[in-house]
């Protein structure tokens, strides 16, 4: 049950990905990564892991991406305005991007990943309460720091984004 | 997972359905009561008795009109933006605790769709993407108007999203707990969470008015602006949708606030009552009176309060009401650690 499903949901989520990729509208292509996510959230919630999949569903669905298609709409792309890029640039690309495929399959196939999913040691870690106790005990002090990383990064890019510094 | 389940799980989720629907439905007629009485006119009243087919005989007006849609809009997403807000607008539902267990046929029944141990979070979630059917509906409309509409209204959504998260974690500092049945639990006798976070229900509040888009906060349609706000191009059902989803979330908020902050489906002197089911019933009207005292507030404040300007709006959410909840989050932490809850 839990196989079929993941095998599922990994179909799904590829589709979405390689749709975000081939849309030929900017808009389609952020709503796409929209249903893209959705299924990512959907693999936490198999992996028991509602802490994150929630928090994945309000972060990435509902901030980041609306963020992303807000710049979009804002930003009227047109096949006349757009600057084009020339072919020997597209083929590149396709060949640094299959390279890149290339290295990581080998990495996950020296890793050792076998035909089976990965199983959770401990499967009840991804609840609320568990998550909380382990960041707040084991992993203080890297979470306080990420935390302040974080900050430090918003108030760096709302004083980039000011025009006048005084 | 047995027949009975379903079938009882079905029956609630169409019950809860249908009621939140026809709540919304006769929201919309008061609130043109209560404008009537408070602009000292009559309101609608011609239609049935007191006008109470008013609603029935709106729903047919809009479903017989004409659809139009737009030469240039994108067709898919020009119904799927309605079509969202009003699916986002229903499932929030699925999480609120409308009463204790029943007991009937030898089955403990709950009144309750899905107790998720992160119900407060799945609520947040829902309302984070009731933003899209906004933004898609505005953008596909292909007008200028709708467009910066839809903008305006998705970074208000996000931006208040934020304070109403700072004001709810102070609330989860006292109780421990994300699951909204809980959290009512909690509350039972007269141990509201209103009387202990004040100021974050005040936030929350605020907050709320914001997300459902109602006056003072309703720019997304802020006439004399936009022409019409995002559905400026919707015409028949659709713009019915978005009309109507927003009393649906008004409704849904009003649940929301009374579970979290006015003790759910408690009241006092309830554990003197001896049959469970009766005290159950009880706690499902007690509940929805509060709800709807939420509603008439919301109505209440719709006919008294103009709209802010739109540097406003952003001034009060940044610049009040997010400091205002990390003040409220510092002084529970203070309070917990002194009295020990």
């Amino acid at each position: 049950m839990s196989h079929s499903l993941f095998y599922l949901l990994s179909f799904i989520t590829l589709f979405f990905a390689l749709l975000v990729v081939f849309a030929k509208n900017p808009i389609h292509s952020a709503l796409y990564m929209v249903m893209t996510f959705f299924a990512i959230t959907c693999q936490y919630l198999i992996l028991n892991a509602q802490f994150l999949a929630i928090v994945n569903f309000i972060v990435y669905m509902g901030a980041i991406m609306v963020l992303i298609l807000f710049s979009i709409m804002f930003l009227n792309l047109n096949q006349a305005t757009e600057p084009q890029k020339s072919s020997l640039l597209k083929f590149a690309g396709v060949i640094s991007a299959g390279l890149l495929m290339l290295t990581l399959v080998g990495a996950i196939l020296k890793t050792g990943g076998g035909d089976v999913p990965f199983e959770l040691i401990k499967p009840d870690i991804g609840l609320v309460k568990n998550l909380g106790k382990v960041l707040f005990n084991e992993f203080l002090l890297p979470f306080e720091i990420a935390s302040v990383l974080l900050l430090s990064a918003m108030v760096g890019a709302v004083l980039l984004a000011k025009k006048d510094i005084n | 997972m047995d027949i009975a389940f379903i079938i009882e799980k079905l029956i609630l989720i169409s019950a809860i359905l249908g009621i939140s629907l026809v709540i919304a439905m006769y929201t919309t007629l008061a609130e043109r009561k209560f404008a009537g009485f408070f602009q000292d006119r009559v309101g609608p009243n011609r239609a049935g008795p007191w006008g109470l087919l008013q609603p029935l005989a709106d729903g047919v007006k809009l479903f017989t009109k004409e659809e139009i849609i737009p030469t240039h809009a994108s067709t898919f997403l020009f119904v799927l933006g309605p079509s969202l807000s009003m699916f986002t607008a229903c499932i929030t539902t699925a999480v609120i605790p409308w009463g204790q267990d029943l007991f009937l046929f030898g089955r403990q029944i709950s009144l309750q769709v899905a107790d998720i141990n992160v119900g407060v979070l799945y609520v947040f979630g829902v309302v984070s993407l009731g933003v899209y059917g906004v933004m898609i509906g505005g953008w596909a409309s292909n007008n200028k108007f709708s467009l910066l509409a839809a903008v305006r209204s998705a970074s208000q959504n996000i931006s208040y999203e934020i304070a109403m998260g700072l004001s709810i974690i102070a609330l989860l500092m006292m109780t421990g707990t994300l699951s909204l049945r809980e959290i009512s639990e909690q509350q039972s006798g007269m141990n509201w969470n209103v009387f202990y976070q004040p100021l974050g229900f005040l936030i929350f509040m605020i907050c709320s008015f914001a997300e459902t888009n109602r006056t003072p906060f309703d720019l997304p349609e802020c006439e004399t602006e936009l022409v019409g706000g995002h559905h400026t191009e919707y015409s028949s059902m659709k713009l019915g949708f978005y009309l109507f989803a927003e009393y649906i979330n008004m409704f849904v908020s009003s649940a929301i606030m009374a579970s979290l902050y006015f003790g759910g489906y408690n009241y006092p002197f309830m554990h003197l009552i001896s049959n469970p089911n009766i005290a159950a019933l009880i706690g499902v009207a007690v509940f929805f009176t509060k709800i709807l005292l939420f509603i008439f507030f919301f109505i209440w404040v719709r006919w008294t309060v103009p709209r802010f300007r739109y540097d406003q709006l952003m001034k009060l959410g940044w610049k009040v009401l997010i400091p205002l909840a990390i003040v409220n989050i510092a002084l529970t932490g203070t309070g917990i650690l002194i009295f020990g809850k």
